[in-house]
């Protein structure tokens, strides 16, 4: 495989694969010192052309665990300001010569037009409304992790799922593994032509809750009342927010999950994100070696390397 | 200097015969076996018919010289056998009054195949206040659409109605309701849905169409639709003609070729206003141009330089080149006979521009000499570099089609002879 810039790049095969690599590098994190030397001579470019925290850092820390070089490029401190267009930068940092090149982008689909431009692997770390492949991953590990298996389950998503990349990439993850997935949210907030999905759609959150293995939340966004979207986000965590009151029809080992950023009290309330259940910090830990299993897919078997710099 | 077009099928609304065509100073002089010219152009297993006429026509001079000129979009043009376009006014500055319409029409006057201009319906085509349409008219402009935009107030529209129609002229819209399609960028639906791109739905076209049908038959003024892209909008206007409604058509060549699905590469030389739409829009219009609801195949060229075609998908501009595959992707993509092809570029056109009589046939002594001369089996490669255009964003890269243009005679001059250009 060459680049991840979808699920549907991996298929149920290529997500068991992932989760099998990243059981070893687990193993590889909790060392005292976890670090291997599978990357090195590597080099990884980190291409973020929208804010992040967690998934930037997780790839940053993911690289350098397999001994990989990280080049960092900062939209605010780069050219970008300065008009360069997408595929100028490109260019410009494949003329470095690295092995992969980590895109997040608020716009849906550049990570397949870098990956034209470019003859390093790409990597989506997110792209406007599209995919964010990386997400689904760790978060089907996060699931294997704690109930075995994805296959079966029965999971929940509630929140912004039209504006979400993390939608799309964990409906195509969880139901490739053979999931049965339930979105739940007003009829503003579902994307377009949702019957196309391979999912169920509720309008009630009560309807399912007792019923589900995994409730998944997605951020819902101030904006999306001044959109017309939303009445108010109070209505909207009345009737479809994740109350106290809705958890507590959860059966007993239900997994709570979200991508993070959290609206504390708009999709989740505060005391539900606090509970065992509860597994954001894994999410987040999971990640890293996650990451490191889709690296070491795209790179370490790459059984050419190419010649490092050919241009200057 | 004479010229004799031999031993061509020659296709105008009248019918269809095998003659020769003799052309002199500017008009047909002998249409019929076995003539003669000082220059003969071979026709043999050709259709020699009228010079196509295109309604939808972006050259952007003045303002956007980069990605096309007067000039070079007029070349493009006749290798594409047409013999005259509708520049649309969405230039910069906006071809809004009688200065800039002077100059589209001197510029015009560089260009190998014949100019003819819209103007817009309000000034700055910003949907607030009329724009002159009186002066314009008084230099010729038939045609007068925002195109680009919508108009969405409909009180202003009705009143733009009333007026053009008190000029005789006639007025085009870009059906297209803001409010609906603000921030969409491809078609709403399963696609879009997939791809995670902002879609613009069917209906912010279709609810334009079903107003201006209604201040049409409130006003009394025709009103001409264009490049009509889904399957409702077809049946909206087949309805209001069987009604009595003075409604006219026209799609673009990419509405009955291409579909949705094609954003999927998120490559924006698929990204166009209106959008690709679903299989069941493209059969629905390629049915509209069978049965005749649909009465012009218009090509909305629309050239943009590379850079902008290398955004992201959002952010790119919409439009595609079209007046060099029009032709080749009639004849392959529609199930159509020749003339009734030839009759959806030629007269029908010409008729909706006020053009009757200069351009569209019939091929008769004594007409104005506007021709083109096609092989309608020829199969060919769309190659983007090929072209006259000053741009390259072709949809249809590497596709195989079938027809392809031979000669193109303006006002009786070859200015295309076996493809290549006569400057």
């Amino acid at each position: 495989m060459k680049h991840l810039l979808s699920i549907n790049d991996l298929g149920a095969e290529g997500i068991d694969e992932v989760c099998r690599l990243a059981d070893h590098f687990t193993e590889v994190s909790q060392r005292p010192i976890p670090k291997v030397p599978t990357l090195r001579g590597k080099t990884v470019a980190m291409l973020f052309y929208e804010d992040s925290t967690r998934t930037r850092l997780s790839f940053e820390v993911a690289a350098r665990r397999l001994s990989a070089d990280v080049m960092g490029f900062s939209v605010s401190s780069s050219s970008v300001n300065k008009g360069e267009s997408v595929r100028d930068t490109v260019a410009t940092i494949s003329a470095m010569g690295p092995d992969a090149i980590v895109v997040r982008h608020r716009s849906a689909g550049v990570p397949h037009q870098v990956a034209g431009w470019t003859s390093a692997s790409v990597i989506n770390a997110g792209d406007g409304w599209h995919e964010h492949p990386t997400q689904a991953l760790l978060d089907c590990y996060t699931i294997r992790d704690r109930l075995g298996s994805v296959a079966g389950r029965r999971i929940v998503i509630l929140g912004d799922i039209k504006h979400s990349r993390v939608a799309r990439s964990c409906v195509m993850a969880f139901t490739a593994l053979g999931a049965k997935v339930t979105l739940v949210a007003p009829a503003t907030l579902l994307p377009p032509a949702v019957d196309s999905w391979p999912v169920d759609v509720c309008s009630s959150l009560d309807a399912v809750l007792s019923d589900c293995d995994v409730a998944y939340g997605l951020r819902v966004q101030q904006e999306r009342q001044s959109e017309a979207l939303l009445p108010s986000l109070r209505e909207y965590t009345a009737q479809w927010g994740l109350t106290v009151a809705r958890a507590a029809r959860l059966p007993a080992g239900a997994l709570v999950m979200h991508p993070g950023p959290v609206n504390r009290g708009v999709e989740i309330a505060p005391e539900v994100l606090d509970r065992p259940n509860a597994t954001l910090n894994e999410q987040v830990r999971h990640g890293v070696a996650v990451r490191m299993a889709v690296l070491y897919l795209l790179l370490a078997a790459d059984p050419e390397p190419r010649p490092q710099g050919e241009a200057s | 200097m004479s010229t004799v077009i031999k031993g061509g099928l020659v296709v105008d609304q009248t019918g269809e015969r095998t003659a020769d065509v003799v052309v002199d100073d500017g008009r047909v002089v002998g249409v019929g076996p076995d003539l003669s010219g000082d220059e003969v152009l071979d026709a043999a297993g050709c259709v020699v018919a009228p010079g196509f006429v295109d309604l939808h026509t972006h050259l952007r001079q003045p303002g956007a010289e980069e990605a096309e000129t007067i000039e070079t979009g007029g070349w493009a043009a006749v290798r594409g056998g047409f013999s005259a376009v509708v520049a649309m006014p969405n230039t910069n500055p906006p071809i809004d009054c009688a200065a800039v319409v002077q100059e589209v029409l001197a510029l015009g006057g560089k260009a190998p195949c014949d100019v003819y201009t819209s103007g817009a319906i309000t000034v700055g085509r910003r949907g607030e206040r009329l724009a002159p349409m009186a002066e314009m008219a008084e230099l010729g402009v038939r045609l007068f659409t925002d195109d680009g935009n919508g108009v969405q107030d409909a009180g202003l529209m009705r009143r733009a109605m009333e007026y053009a129609a008190g000029l005789g002229v006639i007025l085009a819209q870009h059906c297209e309701i803001d409010s609906l399609a603000a921030g969409g960028h491809m078609h709403e639906g399963e696609w879009s849905s997939r791809l995670g791109i902002p879609g613009v739905p069917a209906e912010a076209e279709e609810l334009m169409v079903m107003r201006d049908i209604a201040l049409s038959r409130f006003t009394g003024a025709p009103v001409h639709f264009q490049h009509l892209s889904t399957g409702g909008s077809i049946a909206i206007v087949q309805a209001a003609r069987q009604a009595g409604v003075e409604v006219t058509a026209e799609v673009a060549t990419h509405h009955f070729t291409l579909t949705d699905e094609a954003c999927a590469s998120y490559d924006p030389v698929f990204k166009v206003n209106p959008p690709l739409r679903p299989p069941e829009d493209r059969d629905a219009v390629r049915q509209g141009l069978a049965a005749g609801s649909v009465d012009a195949i218009a090509t909305d060229h629309a050239p943009h330089p590379p850079d902008a075609k290398e955004l992201p998908f959002d952010q790119a501009p919409p439009g595609m080149l079209g007046l060099e595959t029009a032709l080749a992707l009639a004849l392959t993509e529609l199930d159509l006979p020749i003339a009734k092809v030839v009759g959806l570029l030629s007269w029908q056109p010409a008729a909706i521009a006020g053009l009757n009589g200069v351009h569209g046939g019939p091929i008769t002594p004594d007409s104005p000499a506007n021709l083109c001369v096609f092989d309608p089996e020829e199969t060919w490669t769309v190659d983007p570099g090929d072209t006259a255009s000053r741009s390259r964003n072709t949809p249809y890269a590497g596709r195989q089609v079938r027809g392809r243009v031979r000669h193109t005679i303006v006002g009786g001059r070859a200015v295309v002879v076996d493809r290549e250009m006569r400057p």
